[in-house]
C-alpha cells in the first residue's frame, strides 16, 4: 500500500521537475507526502524542510539544467521515513548525490525525446492535431516515469543494508553528517544571491543580515520591512515620474497578491 | 477576402479556459533542438480547433507553433494570450501572417523570461519555501508544507489565469505596454526584497556552532561562540556565504562547493572545532 503511494509521488515529482508547476517535487512537498504513505509524517517533513533550505536554490533557467530535487527528495524520505530509519541528516547529504542522477536523467530524456518530437511534425502536415496531444501526453508520462523507475529500483534495496552501510562509517563521520548537513544551505543561498546581486543591491543585503540577527524580529516584520525598502527604492529612484494613468497590468497585479502573500 | 462572412471566429470562454488548463503541461516534452516547442503546440490546440475548421490550415497553424520556444513558464500564459488574439485575427482574415506571429512569439519570450525568472524561481520561491521551512522546523508541522503548496498554486494560478487574458484582450498592445519600463521596475523590486531577505535568513537558517573551545584567560573562560555572539551572530555563515558567491562569480561549480562545505563541515567537526 505504502510502496504504491511512494510510486505515485515519484511519478508526480519526476512530472513536476520538469514541468515546474505544482511543485510536487519541491522537499518540503515530496517528502511530506513520503512521510504520509509511511506513516512518519514527522521525519518526512523534518527531512522535507532541511533538505528544502539546501535546494531552494536550484533552478532550472533557460536551457540549463539544475539538479534534480524530485528523485532526490522522494528517495531521502524513503530511507529516512522508511524501514531504513537514516537520521534526517543523511538523507539531507544523500539526497546531493541523488540530485545529480535526476539530473543526468533529465538531461537524458531531454535528447531521447527527439524522435518523439519529430513525430509531431509529422502529424501537423498532415493535420492530425490528435496525434498531437498524445505525444505530449506520452511525453508527461515519460518524465513521470524518469524519476518513478529509479526511485522503484532504489526502493528494492533492503533496509538492512542501508542500515548496516550506514553504521560501518565511523562514529566522527556519523556525528559530523549533521554539521555537515547544515553548511549545506549556503550554496544554495549563495546561488540565489549570486543570481540577483548588482552593486546598488548590496546595501539592502546588508540591511537584512543585520537585522536578521535580531531574534525579536518575526519572519513576517522582516517581509514587510523588505517590501517597504524596495517601495521606497523605487520611489525615490524616480521622482520625476509621477502616477501615469496606467491601467492595472497583471504583472502588477501578481506584485500585490506577492506582498499579501508575504504578509500573511 | 472571398471568404463568406457569416459569423466572426471567435474562441469562446471555455476555450480560453483549456488553453489555460493545458498551459501547466507545457514543459513536459522539453527537447533540446527546439525545447518548448510541442508543449505550447499542445496548449494551442484547442483555440486551433475553434479557429481552423478546416484540416489543411489547422495542420499549418500547428507546424507554425511547433517551432522553436522557450521562456519562464508562467510568462508563457503571457505570451499565450496575445498569440491567442493574433490568431483569431488571422482566422478571420486581418492581415497577420504566419511569420508575424512567430515573430511575436520570438520577441516577447526572452526578455519576459528573463524578468520573470529572478522574480519566481530568484524571489519568490527561496521566500515562501523558507519560510514555510522554518514553519515546520519551529514546531508547526505541516502547516510548514501547506503553507508553500497553496501559496505558491494560488500565486500562480492567479498570475497565469491573469496573464492570459490581459494578453488576450490587449493584443499587440501588451508589446508597448511593456516596454514602458514597468518590468525593469518590476525586476528590481524584487530583486531588493530577495537581497534583503536573503541576508536576514543567512544568520538564522545556517546552524554552524562552534565547540566551546574555552580560550582561558587568568580569571574568565570564554567560549569562542559567545564572544563570536558578542562581536556578531551568524558572522561565520556570512563569510562563507559571501565566499561561496566570490567563488560562483569565478564560474565555480555549485557541486565543488557543496562538496567543499560537506568536507569542511566533517573536518570541522572531527577536529572539535564545530559541533
Amino acid at each position: 500500500m505504502s510502496i504504491w503511494g511512494i510510486l505515485l509521488i515519484a511519478f508526480l515529482a519526476g512530472i513536476e521537475g520538469v514541468v515546474d508547476e505544482w511543485e510536487f517535487h519541491q522537499p518540503i512537498v515530496a517528502c511530506t507526502l513520503v512521510g504520509l504513505a509511511t506513516g512518519n509524517l514527522v521525519s518526512g517533513i523534518a527531512l522535507g524542510a532541511s533538505l528544502q533550505l539546501v535546494t531552494l536554490g536550484w533552478m532550472n533557467i533557460g536551457a540549463a539544467v539544475a539538479p534534480d530535487p524530485a528523485l532526490a527528495a522522494v528517495v531521502a524520505a524513503w530511507w529516512v521515513s522508511g524501514p531504513a530509519h537514516l537520521p534526517v541528516a543523511a538523507g539531507v547529504i544523500l539526497a546531493i548525490p541523488l540530485a545529480l542522477i535526476g539530473q543526468g536523467l533529465t538531461r537524458g530524456l531531454r535528447h531521447l525525446i527527439i524522435p518523439l518530437v519529430a513525430q509531431a511534425d509529422v502529424a501537423a502536415a498532415a493535420g492530425n492535431l490528435h496525434k498531437i496531444e498524445w505525444l505530449h501526453r506520452g511525453s508527461v508520462v515519460l518524465q513521470g516515469l524518469r524519476v518513478m523507475i529509479p526511485t522503484a529500483l532504489l526502493m528494492a534495496l533492503p533496509a538492512a543494508w542501508i542500515r548496516l552501510s550506514f553504521h560501518v562509517l565511523p562514529a566522527t563521520i556519523r556525528g559530523g553528517l549533521h554539521v555537515a548537513a547544515g553548511l549545506l544551505v549556503i550554496v544554495s543561498f549563495a546561488i540565489v544571491i549570486n543570481m540577483m546581486a548588482t552593486r546598488q543591491l548590496w546595501p539592502f543585503f546588508c540591511i537584512g543580515f543585520a537585522l536578521g540577527t535580531d531574534s525579536h524580529l518575526s519572519l513576517v516584520a522582516l517581509g514587510l520591512i523588505g517590501v517597504a525598502l524596495a517601495i521606497l527604492y523605487l520611489r525615490l529612484q524616480a521622482p520625476h515620474e509621477s502616477q501615469s494613468g496606467n491601467g492595472p497590468t497583471p504583472p502588477a497585479a501578481e506584485d500585490d497578491l506577492d506582498r499579501e502573500l508575504d504578509d500573511l | 477576402m472571398t471568404e463568406k462572412n457569416e459569423t466572426p471566429r471567435q474562441l469562446t470562454l471555455t476555450d480560453q479556459l483549456w488553453v489555460f488548463g493545458r498551459s501547466g503541461w507545457e514543459q513536459a516534452a522539453w527537447n533540446y533542438p527546439r525545447l518548448q516547442n510541442l508543449g505550447f503546440c499542445y496548449l494551442m490546440i484547442p483555440a486551433i480547433r475553434r479557429l481552423y475548421p478546416d484540416k489543411t490550415e489547422a495542420g499549418q497553424a500547428a507546424a507554425r507553433h511547433l517551432e522553436l520556444f522557450n521562456t519562464m513558464p508562467y510568462m508563457q500564459s503571457l505570451i499565450t494570450g496575445v498569440t491567442l488574439s493574433l490568431e483569431e485575427d488571422r482566422a478571420n482574415g486581418k492581415p497577420v501572417s504566419s511569420a508575424d506571429i512567430s515573430a511575436v512569439k520570438i520577441g516577447m519570450m526572452g526578455s519576459l523570461a528573463g524578468v520573470a525568472d529572478p522574480i519566481w524561481w530568484g524571489t519568490w520561491r527561496p521566500i515562501l519555501s523558507a519560510f514555510a521551512a522554518s514553519l515546520a522546523l519551529s514546531g508547526f508541522g505541516i502547516v510548514g508544507p501547506l503553507v508553500f503548496f497553496i501559496g505558491w498554486n494560488l500565486a500562480r494560478l492567479a498570475f497565469r489565469w491573469g496573464a492570459q487574458r490581459w494578453g488576450y484582450r490587449q493584443g499587440l498592445k501588451v508589446v508597448t505596454a511593456l516596454s514602458s519600463g514597468v518590468l525593469q521596475k518590476l525586476t528590481l523590486g524584487a530583486s531588493i526584497v530577495g537581497m534583503f531577505v536573503m541576508g536576514a535568513i543567512i544568520p538564522r537558517w545556517t546552524r554552524v556552532k562552534l565547540a566551546p573551545i574555552v580560550a582561558t584567560n587568568h580569571h574568565a573562560a570564554l567560549s569562542l561562540q559567545s564572544l563570536m555572539d558578542q562581536l556578531l551572530p551568524g558572522l561565520i555563515p556570512l563569510l562563507l556565504t559571501l565566499g561561496c558567491v566570490w567563488l560562483l562569480r569565478r564560474h565555480v561549480k555549485p557541486l565543488w562547493l557543496l562538496l567543499g562545505l560537506f568536507i569542511l563541515g566533517l573536518a570541522g567537526y572531527s577536529l572539535g572545532i564545530l559541533r
